[in-house]
């Protein structure tokens, strides 16, 4: 019988994936992490020299992110705090604020 | 101050219970409930804002604030080194009052019973909670500089690490003081409030002299071995900026004060200043010890980082710099905000009847100024690790600025905006 395998993968995605995907907050709370910078939901403070993130398209948001972490555009924090997530994570956040209006 | 003996306590809230009222928790995982907010910084604000946000009006959020408006820490030094003023540091509760909803109570809070889910207002009367969050910083312990413990002394030797009248007193004497003073800043050891902190200051300081009273010194007494945070740039800011104002002296703990001469008495030596600045040994703000949770090492509240929830005691919330921090953690007012969000969402998970977020991530930016202009920063994220039942930074991420620049010093105040305004607009 070839039961283990795949409850083994099963359990497995649980644990990862699916009890992520579980939580539907999860984007909004890791969207929250930004906010402290660009604002509640992403709309930073007008004329405090810091990004909106409300409403920005997603692939532009991602495209922005992965040029910070590889250093392609430089930076003065953004290159160091965009390492502390993992690509999952932001395609969560881009994806929450780009449905910000 | 009057102590409470349980009994006591749930004698007096028979009688008032009535003014609180009862929220069971609901399911189909919508939270409701009321939850008490004891302390309006950047934790609690925080937390009482995106608890009325997330929840959509659905949680009664009160928020108990000694204060009538909200003074900020960071940036506090600018006002000690005469760039920016009180009002540059000051926003209002009428935002988390009006736009959000949440109730203010101006009060000091007595103590608080887990067990019954209430709590004791210093002006009179008792709440009742669903929930409770304390976020009430962190309070001195006195006893470790005797000389220091009575209220004479603290109004001469002044420590100006809560933002407020003391930040302004600081000033004053910075002001009164001759051209050739001395200005003497002793730091306690670490964990302490803001850890680059000081040494800004000192900066500040330095630059203040340095345009305005340039035969003035400035000596730090640091009871650590080295600096705490930043130490590269910092270092290079003294010896580029200040070389013969700033007078660094590691390993240098403050025991004692003589408060009428103003002299700082360390264990084999004496300084003599002419504005003495004792930052003394901080524990969590009085309210924590008063909520029967059990501090580690008579000092900190150790939570879990699921929920920001004590360990020892169900029901009661911690966020800030009254916590026990994870690894590498600084007490800033960045990372008490981040704690105020994971806490908002557990506690809305948890009155809905549902776990917390297994996976929470907080990340931390803290920026210092090294003269009126530049600026340098520290940044760091946290992910949960579940082997270690805490956050742990996130190995190659975070860093610190590669040299000090004006830009950091723009941001710095954009920066401030923006959290400001996640708190409390």
């Amino acid at each position: 019988m070839n039961v283990f395998p795949p409850v083994a993968a099963l359990a497995l995605l649980a644990a990862t994936g699916l009890a992520q995907a579980a939580d539907a907050h999860l984007p909004r709370d890791l969207a929250a992490t930004c906010a402290n910078c660009h604002g509640t939901n992403g709309k930073a403070v007008p004329g405090a020299g810091l990004d909106a993130l409300n409403g920005m398209e997603k692939a532009k948001t991602l495209q922005k992110l992965a040029d910070f972490k590889s250093g392609v555009k430089p930076a003065s924090i953004m290159h160091q705090i965009v390492k502390g997530y993992t690509d999952e994570q932001l395609d969560l956040i881009a994806t929450y604020f780009a449905a910000q209006k | 101050m009057m102590l409470m003996t349980r009994r006591d306590f749930l004698k007096a809230g028979t009688a008032a219970g009535a003014l609180a009222s009862v929220h069971g928790c609901a399911g189909m995982g919508k939270a409701s409930g009321h939850v008490v907010v004891v302390g309006g910084g950047y934790g609690g604000a925080t937390v009482a804002k995106y608890l009325r946000l997330w929840s959509e009006g659905g949680v009664q959020v009160t928020l108990i604030e000694r204060q009538t408006v909200f003074i900020s820490c960071p940036m506090s030094n600018l006002v000690i080194g005469g760039t920016r003023t009180m009002d540059d540091l000051t926003v209002s509760y009428d935002g988390l009052k009006n736009t959000w909803g949440v109730r203010l109570i101006q009060d000091d809070v007595l103590a608080v019973d887990p067990a019954k889910r209430r709590l004791r207002l210093a002006k009179g009367g008792d709440l009742s909670y669903d929930r409770v969050v304390l976020s009430p910083g962190i309070d001195f312990m006195w006893n470790e500089i005797p000389g220091l413990d009575n209220a004479a002394a603290q109004a001469s030797i002044l420590h100006a690490w809560k933002a407020g009248p003391q930040t302004v007193a600081l000033r004053q004497q910075l002001e009164d003081m001759k051209n050739g003073g001395v200005y003497v800043l002793s730091i306690p050891r670490a964990p302490y409030r803001c850890p680059p902190g000081p040494y800004e200051r000192a900066c500040l300081v330095a630059d203040y002299f340095k345009h305005s009273k340039p035969k003035s010194k400035v000596i730090i007494l640091d009871a650590n071995e080295d600096v705490v945070s930043k130490k590269g740039l910092f270092t290079k800011a003294w010896s580029d900026l200040y070389t013969n104002i700033i007078d660094y002296r590691p390993n240098s703990e403050v025991r004692d004060v003589d408060a009428r001469s103003k002299t700082a008495v360390l264990e084999f030596d004496k300084v003599k200043a002419d504005v003495l600045n004792v930052v003394p040994p901080q524990r969590a703000g009085d309210v924590a010890a008063q909520s029967g949770i059990k501090l580690l090492n008579d000092r900190w509240v150790e939570i879990n980082w699921l929920s920001m929830e004590s360990t020892s005691t169900p029901g009661v919330h911690v966020l800030g710099d009254a916590i026990f921090p994870a690894p590498t953690m600084p007490k800033s007012g960045h990372i008490a905000n981040q704690h105020g969000k994971l806490a908002a969402a557990a506690i809305l998970k948890l009155l809905a009847g549902d776990a917390p977020n297994p996976t929470p991530v907080l990340m931390n930016t803290c920026y210092s100024f090294v003269d009126a202009r530049n600026a340098i920063h520290i940044a760091a994220v946290y992910q949960y690790d579940a082997a270690t039942r805490s956050v742990q930074p996130v190995p190659g991420a975070g860093g610190v600025s590669a040299a000090r620049n004006e830009s950091e010093g723009k941001i710095a105040v954009g920066w401030a905006k923006n959290i400001w305004a996640d708190m409390l607009v």
